[in-house]
């Protein structure tokens, strides 16, 4: 009986002991900012399932330094003066160690640049913009997902190899639209200077009347198209371009188009045979990444999509930095992310010392209507590492004196 | 141009018209006749879409389905469209012309959290029209077949709605109610079922206009307020309240907009705007539309309404307190305090064209942004130090607002605002893709105080006395002999005329000094945020003032920093708290509209009159 009793107060004793470091201090605090409504939202949403995943993760194997993580999510409406006042809350109000997220472009520079000034380290998972960590680059900000340019620069790399010379382009009036094409472009016409832009279109963002685009591309009987359409606007292309015998008479390259996201919403009208970045989870067959996906599967009842991919690596990597070095202090935290390694689902990925740009890369394929799935995915895929297309550290040096 | 691609680029304008005219057929109608700017169009263009999406997916009848789920959505839209007239709009006819639009903008939000908690944020495709999918050879072209349907229900459309309104003794009073609504209740109309009835086919037209768009479009939480400005436009173009104008103005801008993707390939932000603004400059009323009735010219906004004035010991002990209190903040209430400040000038700028000039302005981010572009562009391109760039960002601002308001103050009413909107997106789209000069979409950064200014506390002691010297200032101009004039030709143009006022000239010195104030507002929030980009000019940004303007009061200058005051702290707080900001946000905007119809300072009119 004696003996019982005894054994229940040890482990009483050694559960608070486990547990009381964590209880005892306060939590460390993430502040996550980004779009969850408004154009963005259809993205967003299952990335911060992902991150909530990460987080119950961490905090179930007691958390970090001893403590608890906390995230605490702001939404920005993709307007960057709304996202600066959010960054200013979680800072002073809420006192966070950290802010990480952003989508939009131009709301992720409004965060980096503010970031900058009030000394806060700024962790960018989902933008794109190559000025981020480039032209408009900084101590304290750091960036997961492969840029703008890496994915022009890979798709170039593939579509050089064919056949294909008479190019036209179309993509959303704003920066992410035209540095894509400018990027594919220098890259497409140095490996093949024979290369011929034939017409460059801009519908404005979110909006797009789609059936005069498709006929004006067609009058310019182009081999090859090169897409970089954001969300809603691909969707009505592919109906008014299927039906106008698009897909028929040129090659599609889409920078994205072949991430879950894109491609789900599409169901069987998903155009095959284009060459595409994209994400194709149920081919990524190393335990890491298996697991990865049924935690995901388990947690929302739905396979992954790039931006739970890119959410859980953000947090990831925030967590390994934090382990690192072993404070919360921005400094030191900054300094842990320079040339900080990673483990992820997908394997390793660095933080670049000199840029705060990671390795993570991308998958580049084609695309393929999976009958049994009943959505597309993408087939002959091969998976290129950031540091195959990253810019060197003169280069990028020379960019930053440019601005 | 191959002569086939034009044929081809000419039928798929067309077809792109036919959407267009549905929406603003009962845009325009429902303005014609009960005078509401109804910002919720587009809001109930996208309930059509997403009810079509789920009734052809789940009726039984095979695959008639879809187009029983088109008729089904849109007359569903029709009775929300019964229900919100009958127990919101109603409420607020008593009330200044201005608060059923602040009531349809509340909306909105409202619907559009609706639609994200009933159909989830993902884009959907939704399914094709049976029979329509696919598509015939026209010169040399695929050409869709459910496009070519398309071109026959534009004008079926049409043809049975010119029937209603000039063959039913309904259409009759509809007409009779667009001309004259005062001589058509004097003689015994009955206005609450002719109201009810033209909201109810409006929201149908609404409704249809985004069910036939399933097989084309992508259905998205956004297609609201994308399709409700290009509605507004083909409205305006052809004339508020004409129907023919209408189809006439949707076939125009359609057709433009289908070859401007050819020759202009670069302006598709700002052509429709552009094409707006010239017919305006030439037909001040639109294509097709009539003058508005004498009385109405410019004063519909608040004419015979009296004023409200604050006590000047209430300034007095609200500028004690803003000055006293701050250093016992902590920093993140100092920045949204900044943010107010910022907004209750910008606000209280509009409040002295909207309030004391009857001047219904949408664009009045113009003068917020060019400010905030202004002191950027002075303090990074030209090196300018910081105190001359805030100091020189309402000169800008005015400037600015000269040549706008040279063009905007010879049109008066909606026609007004829908000018000040085209030049505030054509401002947009100059930003947006000047990126040499203003850095487009990526904006200009860094353009924080100096250190001397920079710690919250010094740089909010700026911005109040900036604010409180700007609404100071307004408030002596609206006393004064000019604000007087201001006042009489707002509420009798013509007998203002008539004295030997120069009324346009007044209104477009009002025009110049709101620019100025709105400038100086600008420059505040540039400096706040550190950086700034073509957003600032954005429609959002044109709405805020107005909304907080009416939501304060459109009767005194004190409601507009009132109004700002309470807009953004409920906004600051609910944004914290959930995801479904816009639900909430807007239900509150809705409880005090109907609680306060006449604005929050409505609750004192018994207060002094001026």
């Amino acid at each position: 009986m004696h003996r019982r009793w005894l054994l229940r107060v040890v482990a009483f004793l050694w559960t608070v002991a486990l547990v009381s470091p964590a209880a005892a201090q306060t939590p460390i605090k993430i502040g996550e900012i980004n779009t969850y409504s408004g154009i963005a939202a259809p993205f967003t949403i299952p990335y911060r399932k992902a991150i909530e995943m990460a987080v119950d993760e961490v905090n179930a194997r007691g958390g970090l330094l001893g403590r608890k993580v906390e995230v605490i999510f702001r939404d920005d409406r993709g307007n960057p003066a709304e996202a600066v006042q959010r960054a200013e809350e979680l800072v002073s109000s809420q006192k966070v160690d950290l802010i990480a997220g952003t989508f939009l472009s131009n709301v992720a520079l409004a965060v980096s640049d503010w970031a900058k000034r009030n000394k806060v380290l700024f962790v960018a998972s989902e933008p794109l913009t190559s000025a981020l960590t480039w032209s408009q680059g900084s101590p304290y900000v750091f960036r997961v997902r492969p840029n703008t340019y890496e994915q022009g620069v890979m798709l170039a790399n593939r579509a050089a190899r064919m056949k294909y010379l008479r190019w036209a382009s179309i993509g959303p009036n704003y920066e992410y639209g035209k540095r894509a094409w400018q990027a594919f472009w220098s890259r497409l016409s140095a490996l093949k200077p024979e290369a011929r832009a034939v017409g460059e279109f801009w519908p404005p963002v979110g909006k797009i009347e789609a059936g005069p685009y498709v006929s004006a591309i067609l009058d310019q009987h182009p081999d090859a198209l090169f897409v970089s359409l954001f969300g809603s606007d691909w969707l009505a292309f592919v109906r008014e371009a299927r039906k106008r015998g698009l897909f028929q008479k040129m090659f599609v390259v889409g920078m994205l188009l072949g991430e879950p996201e894109y491609m789900n919403p599409l169901k069987a009208e998903v155009p095959e045979g284009m060459l595409v970045t994209g994400y194709p989870w149920y081919d990524i067959q190393t335990p890491a990444h298996k697991e990865f996906v049924e935690k995901i599967r388990r947690r929302t009842g739905k396979p992954p999509v790039e931006g739970s991919l890119v959410g859980y690596v953000t947090f990831l990597s925030i967590f390994q930095a934090i382990r690192q070095a072993g404070s919360t202090a921005t400094d030191k935290l900054a300094a842990a992310f320079r040339g900080l390694q990673v483990q992820t689902p997908i394997g390793p990925i660095r933080f670049r010392p000199f840029d705060g740009q990671s390795t993570m890369g991308a998958w580049v394929g084609t695309t393929k209507y999976d009958p049994k799935r009943g959505v597309g995915v993408m087939v002959n895929w091969q998976y290129v590492p950031g540091e195959k297309v990253l810019p060197s550290r003169a280069e990028v040096e020379r960019m930053r004196q440019h601005r | 141009m191959t002569p086939s691609l034009f044929l081809v680029q000419l039928l798929s304008g067309l077809a792109h018209a036919v959407v267009l005219f549905l929406i603003a057929s009962g845009l325009s109608l429902i303005f014609g006749v009960t005078r509401i700017v109804n910002f919720a169009h587009g809001s109930l263009y996208m309930l059509g879409a997403y009810l079509t999406y789920t009734l052809a997916a789940c009726l039984p009848l095979g695959p008639v389905s879809f187009y029983g789920g088109v008729l089904l959505a849109s007359g569903i839209v029709g009775i929300v469209g019964i229900v919100v007239e009958v127990v919101l709009l109603r409420r607020v006819y008593r009330a200044p012309d201005l608060y059923q639009l602040l009531l349809t903008f509340a909306l909105v939000l409202v619907v559009a959290d609706t639609v994200r908690l009933f159909w989830g944020t993902e884009n959907i495709v939704g399914p094709s029209a049976p029979g329509l999918s696919g598509s015939v050879a026209l010169f040399g072209q695929l050409f869709p077949t459910y496009d070519l349907a398309l071109l026959a229900v534009g004008p079926l459309v049409a043809i049975l709605l010119w029937a209603l309104l000039h063959r039913t003794r309904w259409g009759v009073l509809v007409r009779a109610a667009t001309q004259d609504r005062e001589m058509a209740a004097v003689l015994g109309v009955n206005q609450s079922f002719l109201f009810t009835s033209v909201f109810a086919l409006g929201a149908f037209l609404a409704g249809l206009g985004g069910a036939l768009q399933v097989p084309r479009q992508a259905l998205t939480n956004v297609m609201d307020t994308g399709i409700l400005v290009e509605a507004f436009v083909v409205v305006v173009v052809g004339g508020m309240g004409s129907i023919p104008g209408a189809f006439l103005a949707a076939v125009l801008l359609g057709v433009i907009d289908a070859f401007g993707v050819v020759f202009l390939p670069n302006a598709s932000l700002v052509l429709i705007f552009v094409v707006m603004a010239v017919v305006l400059i030439v037909r001040p009323h639109g294509l097709l539309g009539r003058p508005e009735t004498a009385p109405r010219t410019t004063g519909g906004v608040v004419a015979a309404e009296r004023s409200i004035t604050v006590p000047w010991p209430a300034w007095v002990a609200l500028l004690l307190v803003l000055t006293a209190l701050p250093p016992l903040l902590p920093a993140f209430y100092l920045w949204v305090l900044v943010e107010i400040l910022a907004f209750a000038l910008f606000a209280a700028s509009l409040h002295l064209l909207v309030g004391t000039g009857g001047m219904l302005s949408f664009g009045h981010a113009a003068a917020f942004g060019l400010g905030a572009y202004g002191a950027a562009l002075l303090f990074r391109k030209a090196l300018v130090p910081m105190p001359i760039a805030f100091l020189a960002a309402p000169a800008v601002a005015a400037a600015g607002a000269l040549i706008i308001g040279f063009f905007c103050v010879r049109l008066s009413g909606i026609y007004f605002a829908m000018l000040t909107l085209a030049f505030a997106q054509i401002a947009y789209a100059a930003v947006h893709q000047w990126y040499a000069f203003t850095g487009g979409d990526n904006g200009l950064l860094g353009i924080w105080p100096p250190n001397w200014l920079g710690t919250p506390l010094r740089f909010y002691y700026l911005s109040l006395t900036a604010g409180a010297a700007g609404i100071g200032l307004l408030s002596l101009v609206v006393r004064s002999p000019f604000g007087l004039l201001l006042r009489a030709a707002r509420d009798q143009a013509r007998r203002a005329q008539a004295v030997g006022i120069n009324v346009r000239r007044q209104q477009w010195v009002a025009f110049i000094v709101a620019g100025f104030f709105g400038g100086l507002a600008g420059a505040i929030f540039v400096f706040l945020k550190g950086s700034v980009f073509p957003s600032i000019l954005d429609v959002q940004m044109d709405l805020a003032p107005l909304v907080m303007t009416l939501l304060g009061g459109v009767h005194s200058l004190a409601g507009a920093p009132l109004g700002a005051a309470v807009y953004k702290l409920l906004d600051t707080v609910v944004g914290r708290y959930t995801q479904y900001w816009q639900l909430v946000l807007g239900s509150f905007l809705i409880l005090l509209v109907v609680a306060f119809p006449r604005g929050i300072l409505g609750l004192v009119r018994g207060g002094s009159d001026e």
